[in-house]
């Protein structure tokens, strides 16, 4: 991983990258846990307060208001509540959080400890994917100097009866794990499958106490947003969308990277002018905007502003920000086969319509793809996707019914002419899946 | 409460000791636990589902019921190093398919998660692993390997091999 620059962009969460502020000193001496320290003069509803003004919305897929959020968890203290903090970072096409692990671990801590002082936990508890390790290192040694420093622990900020702890915890490879019941289950040393809500983890959570869960870009906003003040934070966005966020330009483009953008920023000027155009100087295709589960877009429908409202309108979703780029010369169908093969393993097979939709979606997909098909399995693939929108247990079944949907309606010439007589040459996805294609000659 | 007998090195048996005592309840420990005790072991043994089981106070079911949900729990040994290439959606598109072929056909291991004749490589086709905007991208052990080429590849797969002879 290495850091890029472009003169659009805003920082705010990524102001410190590149500093050395992994090194505790460092970070105190750029303002760090001048926020957390400031949090507890503030109080919890003043904190809510300024969360909700900010227009922060959760950075991990849904963009739900985050300080709406913290507003659910109950007053009163009768069961220890927790702050769950989300590091699974699995979809395809995001890779956004790792820099702030990486570059700015503090910022996860503190603002761990303001969500904290918002709600009333005195728990907090950083979940890392298993394959970052190296990250879990990172933080481990962070959350040991802030202990050192009095920041965390008994007393904090030498405030006699003012305690949290907070603690590291690593998974072990599972995408379905980051959606957040799934995550509060494989967190209690369970398999990640999810629960069915209500009751909603800001009532009844970890070890059955309410509990916040935020992703971790999300959770790291939250000392600028104090830093700046709602309002200001706010006015970096667009309506009802505040700030900036973390955008993972990958695929076809010439200079790849994490850009952190405002709110809003335009998905055109994205791809040709922060990531510098198309890579060698190719036609563009399509855009994934939001991560593998996010629908696509056609090159004629990029002069969009990414923000949350207005990729939904669109008829696509901001999601985890992760925008991967698609030249003249990529297969749709292939692209199509590869998202599906991924929701297909990475279904827990809990419920059944994401199990065997999944399942469905990938062996007809392949069929296609081989050569094999017959024209009414076009209308089978949308019509299965169609049909596990909104009838599973968690979202993992729209993620993988959506991206779907839209390959197949935007693109459905691409999928036609695997039917023809001379339909195109498979790539490499098919070669490396001998029993895919066994399976799917049937 | 520390464990009578234990297969793990004295290192690892008290960072496990520790882990058990750090959460509400004991299970959550369960999971890294694996993982750390796979990183020491080579996988996750009948011997580590046993001590694991005990540490944590659930059956040696529970814990296999676990274990096979997590894809990077393994329950037979894998290559000294291990090379996951990624493949998903970023990584496809910059040749993510090419690098993982590129080491099969290097290595001469032609099935996933095969294993070298003489234990030092084994290579699997992975899922996203959080690197799109440097791919295509592999993960060597916990070591990431980025940006990759057929010669850079080559070039990691060297120094890995350097890595392993007896100094
Ligand atoms: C299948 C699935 C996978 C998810 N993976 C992640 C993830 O890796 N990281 C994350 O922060 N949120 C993930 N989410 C979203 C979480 O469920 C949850 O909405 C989020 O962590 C809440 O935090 P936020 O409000 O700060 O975004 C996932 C959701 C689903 C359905
Ligand atoms: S798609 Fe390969 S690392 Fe994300």
């Amino acid at each position: 991983m290495y850091l890029v620059s472009h003169p659009d962009e805003v920082k705010v969460i990524s102001f410190r990258f590149g500093q050395g502020a992994e090194q505790i000193d460092k970070y105190i001496e750029l303002g760090g846990y001048e926020q957390a320290r400031r949090a507890i003069d503030m109080g919890p509803e003043a904190i809510i307060n300024e969360v909700k003004a900010s227009n922060l919305r959760g950075r991990g897929g849904a963009g739900f208001p985050t300080g709406l959020k913290w507003s659910f968890v109950p007053k009163g203290m009768d069961r220890p509540k927790y702050i769950l903090v989300n590091g699974d970072e699995s979809e395809p096409g995001t890779c956004k959080d790792r820099p702030i692990c990486e570059y700015d671990p503090h910022s996860i801590i503190e603002g761990t400890i303001i969500a904290g002082l918002a709600v009333g936990a005195k728990q907090g508890f950083i979940y890392m994917r298993g394959e970052y390790r190296y990250l879990l290192d990172i933080m481990d040694k962070c959350i040991a100097d802030a202990y050192a420093k009095g920041f965390l622990g008994k007393n904090i900020f030498g405030i006699e009866g003012l305690d949290f702890d907070c603690m590291s915890h690593s998974g072990a490879g599972a995408y379905e794990v980051g959606e957040e019941s799934a995550l509060m289950e494989s967190l209690e040393g369970k398999r990640g499958v999810p629960r069915i809500r209500p009751p909603f983890p800001a009532v009844v959570g970890l070890y059955g106490g309410p509990t916040v869960i935020n992703n971790v870009e999300t959770i790291a906003s939250v000392p600028h947003v104090l830093r700046l003040g709602g309002a200001e934070y706010a006015k970096i966005g667009t309506d009802r969308n505040g700030g900036t966020r973390l955008f993972g330009i990958s695929g076809h483009v010439e200079k790849p990277g994490v850009y952190e953008l405002p709110m809003g920023y335009s998905l055109r000027k994205a791809i040709y002018e922060v990531a510098g155009g198309i890579k060698g100087g190719k036609k563009l295709k399509a855009v994934v905007p939001g991560g593998s589960s996010t629908p696509v877009l056609k090159a004629d429908e990029i002069d969009v502003g990414m923000d949350f409202d207005q990729l939904a309108k669109a008829g696509t979703m901001l999601g985890s920000a992760g925008i991967v780029v698609l030249d003249e010369t990529v297969s749709i169908v292939e692209f199509a086969l590869r998202t599906i093969k991924f929701y297909q393993h990475e279904s827990c097979g809990w419920c059944i319509p994401c199990r065997e939709g999944t399942d469905w979606l990938k062996k007809t997909i392949t069929r296609v793809y081989q050569g094999n098909g017959v024209s009414k399995d076009l209308d089978n693939i949308k019509y299965l996707a169609e049909n596990m929108m909104g009838r599973t247990f968690c979202p993992l079944g729209d993620a993988a019914a959506m991206p779907t949907i839209g390959f197949i309606t935007k693109f459905r010439d691409e999928f036609e002419a695997f039917l023809s007589e001379n339909p195109p040459t498979p790539g490499l996805v098919l070669q490396q899946a001998p029993n895919l294609v066994q399976l799917a000659a049937h | 409460m520390s464990t009578p007998t234990t297969i793990f090195s004295a290192e690892l048996a008290a960072r496990l000791d520790r882990l058990v005592t750090l959460y509400p309840v004991k299970r959550s420990a369960l999971i890294p636990m694996l993982l750390y005790a796979q990183d020491e072991i080579g996988y996750c043994s009948d011997a580590v589902v046993a001590e694991a089981a005990v540490r944590v106070g659930i059956t040696e079911l529970d814990v296999r019921n676990v274990l096979s949900y997590y894809s990077m729990l393994r329950q037979k040994p894998l290559g000294k190093f291990h090379i996951q290439v990624c493949t998903n959606i970023s990584c496809m598109l910059r040749g993510g398919y090419e690098i993982l072929e590129h080491c099969q056909h290097k290595l001469g291991v032609h099935e996933n998660k095969g294993v070298t004749p003489d234990g030092l490589f084994s290579v699997e086709e992975v899922e996203c692993i959080g690197a799109c905007c440097w791919a295509p991208a592999v993960q060597v052990n916990y070591d990431y390997v980025e940006d990759v080429t057929p010669a850079s590849m080559d070039a990691a797969i060297d120094k890995y091999r350097q890595l392993a002879r007896p100094q």
